[in-house]
């Protein structure tokens, strides 16, 4: 078995109202537990917003934080899956119920050494 | 024994069931490249072996098994494969690895260029050299598309097997297929006019695909164009090898079994009624192959199926088709009118059709302008030939 990263890209701004969102939400916790029961499931997150992060980086040996992605961006990484699958379709195949789940696009890349 | 004809015969089916045994196509191409080196070898003192590409898969096996067993670098899972490899039948082959190579090398994950040049390498047994000149392209830039395209399905995981979900996955490689007709029926390059081995493979492959999808009108509609094209090959050269264009042809050795062929494939799918753009083309040339000389041409039923055909795919191409098909009812004026009206500078048949539409006007110098930018453009050598002559008679 391959192990493939399936991110979620979705465009900079406010989330989408309540209304749309739960059952968004709720097809995700349903999607999740299909990929458990398929043994498919390896590791996956939703992330906050990117106003919430911090870049660290190091010069000359000094800490420097700053405020905000290191990628500004018309899109961000909304959430990432890591699942198993044995081979490119398979793992496509689950990329294409997020997608559907989501309404967003899911970059499908295999991690090195699996 | 011609190896080289060996070569191209029997390249593709051997790295196809090399990639199958061995799950790797790299290592599948050198054991293949290997093989070939050790008949030239071999073979003129030898002689052939009673089953050429028997000898020649079987040799590259063993040259996989060596290698695979001298690289302590490759990793379990191929010395797993191996081992399996050697459980194997000698050349067993369980359907056929082409057509599943050929859905590997037109994964939609893969950049169309990249699914065109890999089917010529792995399939075709083109060289990069070769495919760099048919796509006009530098070879290292060829080179480096090609190991892109391997590194992605080996990296990414993409799969040696025809999908179950054909119809979703057919048009890249209809694609292919074509293009790779296309490169054999009018060869970018070099001396050949047509090169037969390409076309025949595109039509195998074809026949393939129909036998594997037979209620897929498209499928049937590409192997029907191929087939009713390739009818006219032999009318398409005189005997010192120069063009002949299609109304001057001699009908008499046009092929009638392919045409009889094709024509049976385009009236199955008239009865579908669901046309498509290889169908319409293949319609387009069972019009011409119906008429016994060119004068008898239904001309308003090819513009009716261009009509269609430019509605579903409006490309400068078609459109430039489907002005020679105006010239024949409303003459060259109006076909010019709309041949002008195409951007389509970089195409040396753009020039050609407007060379031989100013001609008929009488426009001599610009005609000769025409046929120079066209001689400019055009790098197979015989149809540079016949342009050249074409611009010569414009002033005897």
């Amino acid at each position: 078995m391959k192990q493939y990263l399936l991110s979620v890209y979705q465009p900079d701004g406010d989330l989408p109202p309540a209304e749309i969102l739960e059952p968004i939400m709720q097809d995700l916790v349903a999607w999740n537990q299909e990929l458990r029961d398929a043994g498919a499931w390896v590791f996956g997150a939703g992330l906050l917003p990117p106003s919430t992060a911090t870049v660290v980086r190091v010069k000359d040996s000094e800490l420097l934080l700053t405020d905000g992605p290191f990628v500004e961006g018309k899109e961000h990484l909304g959430g990432f899956t890591v699942i198993a699958a044995p081979d490119l379709d398979a793992a496509v195949a689950w990329g294409r119920r997020l997608s559907e789940i989501t309404t967003l696009p899911i970059e499908v890349r295999p991690l090195q050494g699996t | 024994m011609d190896i080289a004809r060996v070569f191209r015969e029997e390249y593709g089916r051997a790295v196809s069931v090399l990639v199958r045994a061995f799950g790797d196509i790299d290592l599948a191409e050198e054991a293949v490249q290997d093989a070939f080196a050790e008949a030239v070898r071999r073979w003129p003192s030898s002689g052939p072996p009673p089953s050429p590409a028997g000898w020649i898969i079987t040799t590259a096996r063993n040259r996989a098994i060596d290698r695979v067993r001298r690289e302590s670098t490759r990793d379990d899972r191929q010395a797993a494969a191996v081992l399996a490899a050697e459980d194997e039948g000698e050349t067993e082959v369980v359907g056929d690895d082409r057509l599943r190579l050929i859905f590997t090398c037109c994964h939609p994950a893969l950049a169309p260029a990249a699914q065109v040049a890999l089917t010529l390498r792995l399939l075709g047994g083109l060289t990069t050299a070769e495919i760099a000149r048919a796509f006009l392209v530098p070879e290292p830039t060829m080179a480096q598309r090609l190991v892109r395209a391997k590194g992605k399905i080996r990296d990414a995981g993409i799969p040696y097997r025809v999908p179950e979900d054909l119809a979703a996955r057919l048009r890249p490689v209809l694609a292919v297929v074509y293009l790779v007709f296309n490169e054999g029926y009018v060869a970018s390059s070099g001396r050949e006019l047509v090169r037969d081995d390409l076309c025949a493979e595109a039509i195998r492959l074809g026949r393939l695909l129909v036998e594997l999808m037979p209620e897929e009108p498209e499928v049937v509609g590409l192997l029907a164009l191929m087939l009713l094209t390739a009818a006219r090959s032999a009318a398409r050269t005189d005997a010192d090898g120069a063009v002949v264009l299609l109304r001057d042809q001699d009908r008499t050795r046009w092929d009638r079994d392919l045409i009889t062929e094709g024509q049976a494939l385009v009236r199955w799918c008239l009865k579908r009624g669901e046309p498509g753009p290889y169908q319409l083309q293949a319609a387009i040339n069972a019009v011409h192959s119906d008429a016994a000389t060119a004068a008898a041409t239904d001309w308003p039923q090819i513009v009716a199926l261009y009509d269609q055909l430019l509605a579903m795919t409006p490309t400068p191409i078609v459109a430039l088709n489907r002005a020679v098909a105006v010239a024949e009812i409303t003459g060259p004026r109006a076909a010019l009118a709309i041949v002008d009206d195409l951007n389509l500078d970089s195409y040396y048949l753009f020039h050609a059709i407007r060379a031989d539409l100013l001609r008929r006007l009488g426009w001599v110098e610009q005609a000769a302008d025409a046929y120079d930018a066209a001689i400019a453009r055009a790098d197979n050598a015989v149809e540079r030939e016949h342009l050249c002559r074409r611009r010569e008679a414009l002033t005897s």
